[in-house]
């Protein structure tokens, strides 16, 4: 179980360029939970998995993880028990290193690594076999460079990566974004099966508003740091890509309306 | 070339294999340009050497020789990765502290290790000609090395080590302490350059605290020469390809300086390892442009 509490994150405080990214955002997600983030540009999406990560220290607030406070730690003492994926497929793995190298690297996320043979017999065969369901032939390539493979092999890998070792939550930060729509579909699949397969607690960053309302249980969007829309179950299975559209138009309108009332 | 000085050549071919192995770790493993190793070779010298003068056995001072690199390069990576100062001044601000060091550990410019026992002394004499124990011990020590390196780098420390060069965000991910490795791998990588300073005087009979000018240029000169002769993504053959680019860049320099239709000295060293490095970082770029210019014709 993750929970986030009144969590404030401001950039470049006190200086003219301080931007709110978030504004008091409270959010707890229970075990097994698949909730999909939508947002507008600069809503705080990708600024709310940094904090929930470690990457964007909190301003204010607290971020509880399996009932430990971790709001002060930094992302590598947290990656116990937070799990991954980036938008760029380059950024989640290492080029330079062998596929099966990458694959054992995220296997030892959250345990103590050691002088053991990183690619010992029995982790090997695992990562092989758990490869091999993928369907995409990469079993037969793990001693190649990961740099040797597509933005979409590398991004199914590091889906698997992130489920190597037991997490807490997987962050996903719009992790189709950068793949064109085959690809993006086939990602998306794997997420589901392997969010199901595992029973994992899933915040999902994501642009499209389908995507928002298909996957998971629950669907938040944020606007200006704060979370406009949060549903699940019933309610939201009647909720329609339009009705979306429709919340996102209201709460710019509110915004034009306060401008209006600064400027005259 | 005369036999001795071929033999001679490959001998401090292997002790700067030791440097082009350190080099390796931190300029392509950490992609950490560690210039400390200009002061933590003499270093190695100077430890060694003033500790066997003064009646300590060879094999511990060469053990605390190895220490006294590491700590240079603790110190080299502690200030940059804890203060955030950049990586090639803190070093060069190693090593520029080390010049003074090295001659207070020594207390004057050079100490003369002739007479003394050293870690060689047990093997010399002993049938075999002692113009091929140096270089044979060498090659012991330089393959224990290799074993020792590239076992530890494929072991799961390692590999978090080698993540942390490659991708330090995927590797802080992944919950690799990037700091604690960088620190790690920049001791290990000065250890074993101090180590090859520990081999070189007591090798050549002497510690001077001028030898270490140019350790990184001709460390690197190895890894790249290596690097051309034997290219490869395989971990292990870029470790072997280092210790043959040590040696054959050792080879090429003892041919060039007897070769007397180009005139070269000894003094005109440094000047043509510095040409030799530019050469091998520019010539794959021009090659690139070359063929680029072909396929738009």
């Amino acid at each position: 179980m993750i929970a986030v509490e009144n969590l404030s994150v401001v950039f470049n405080a006190g200086t003219p360029l301080e931007r709110r990214a978030l504004r008091g955002i409270s959010l707890t997600l229970d075990n097994g939970e698949f909730v999909c983030v939508i947002g507008s540009n600069g809503a705080g999406k990708s600024t709310l998995l940094g904090a929930i990560a470690g990457d964007v220290p909190a301003t204010s607030g607290r971020i509880l993880v399996a009932g430990q406070d971790m709001t002060r730690q930094p992302a590598e003492a947290r990656a116990r028990h937070v799990a991954r994926v980036f938008q760029d497929p380059l950024a989640g793995s290492c080029g330079n290193l062998s596929i099966a190298e990458n694959l054992a690297l995220a296997a030892g996320r959250g345990s103590r690594r050691g002088f053991g043979y990183a690619l010992r017999r029995e982790r090997a065969e695992m990562l092989h076999a758990r490869i091999r369901e993928l369907g995409l032939g990469l079993e037969d390539r793990l001693d190649q460079p990961m740099g040797s493979l597509s933005g979409g092999q590398r991004q199914a890998l590091s889906l698997v990566m992130a489920t190597l070792a037991p997490s807490s939550v997987l962050l996903l930060d719009e992790h189709t974004a950068a793949l064109d729509p085959r690809n993006a579909d086939f990602v998306l699949d794997l997420t589901r099966t392997l969010a199901a397969r595992f029973g994992l607690t899933v915040l999902m960053v994501t642009h499209s508003m389908r995507q928002a309302l298909d996957l998971g249980s629950r669907t938040i969007m944020l606007h200006e740091g704060r979370i406009l829309l949060d549903v699940a179950g019933e309610h939201r299975s009647k909720l329609t890509v339009e009705d979306l559209i429709d919340a996102f138009r209201k709460a710019r309108g509110e915004d034009l309306t306060e401008d209006r009332l600064l400027t005259s | 070339m005369s036999q001795i000085a071929l033999v001679g050549a490959v001998e401090l071919g292997l002790v700067y294999a030791l440097v082009a192995l350190g080099v390796y770790l931190s300029f392509r493993v950490l992609d950490f340009p560690d210039l400390t190793v200009d002061g933590s070779f003499p270093l190695g010298a100077a430890v060694a050497a003033t500790m066997i003068v003064s009646g300590v056995d060879p094999w511990l001072a060469t053990a605390i020789a190895i220490a006294a690199g590491a700590l240079a390069g603790f110190v080299t990576a502690f200030v940059s990765v804890r203060f955030g100062v950049l990586h090639l001044l803190a070093s060069i601000l190693t090593m520029i502290a080390l010049f003074s060091v090295n001659l207070r550990i020594m207390g004057r410019p050079n100490v003369a290790l002739l007479t003394q026992d050293t870690v060689l002394t047990p093997f010399l004499g002993r049938g075999l000609d002692d113009l091929w124990v140096r270089p044979l011990f060498l090659a012991v020590v330089v393959l224990a090395a290799l074993v020792g390196l590239a076992w530890f780098l494929r072991s799961e420390t390692g590999l978090a080590m080698r993540a942390t060069g490659a991708n330090p965000r995927m590797a802080r991910a992944q919950g690799v302490r990037v700091g604690a490795q960088v620190i790690a791998g920049v001791m290990l990588s000065n250890a074993l350059v101090s180590l090859a300073g520990a081999l070189f005087a007591q090798t050549n009979g002497f510690a001077d605290v001028t030898s270490g000018v140019g350790t990184i240029v001709v460390g690197l000169a190895a890894v790249i020469v290596g690097e051309t002769v034997m290219p490869s993504r395989r971990l292990s053959v870029a470790l072997v390809s280092c210790i043959v680019g040590a040696v054959i860049y050792r080879l090429a320099v003892q041919l060039a300086l007897s070769a007397d239709f180009l005139g070269l000295q000894a003094s005109d060293l440094n000047l043509a390892t510095a040409v030799l490095v530019l050469v091998a970082l520019v010539l794959p770029k021009l090659r690139g442009r070359a063929l680029g210019r072909r396929a738009r014709a």
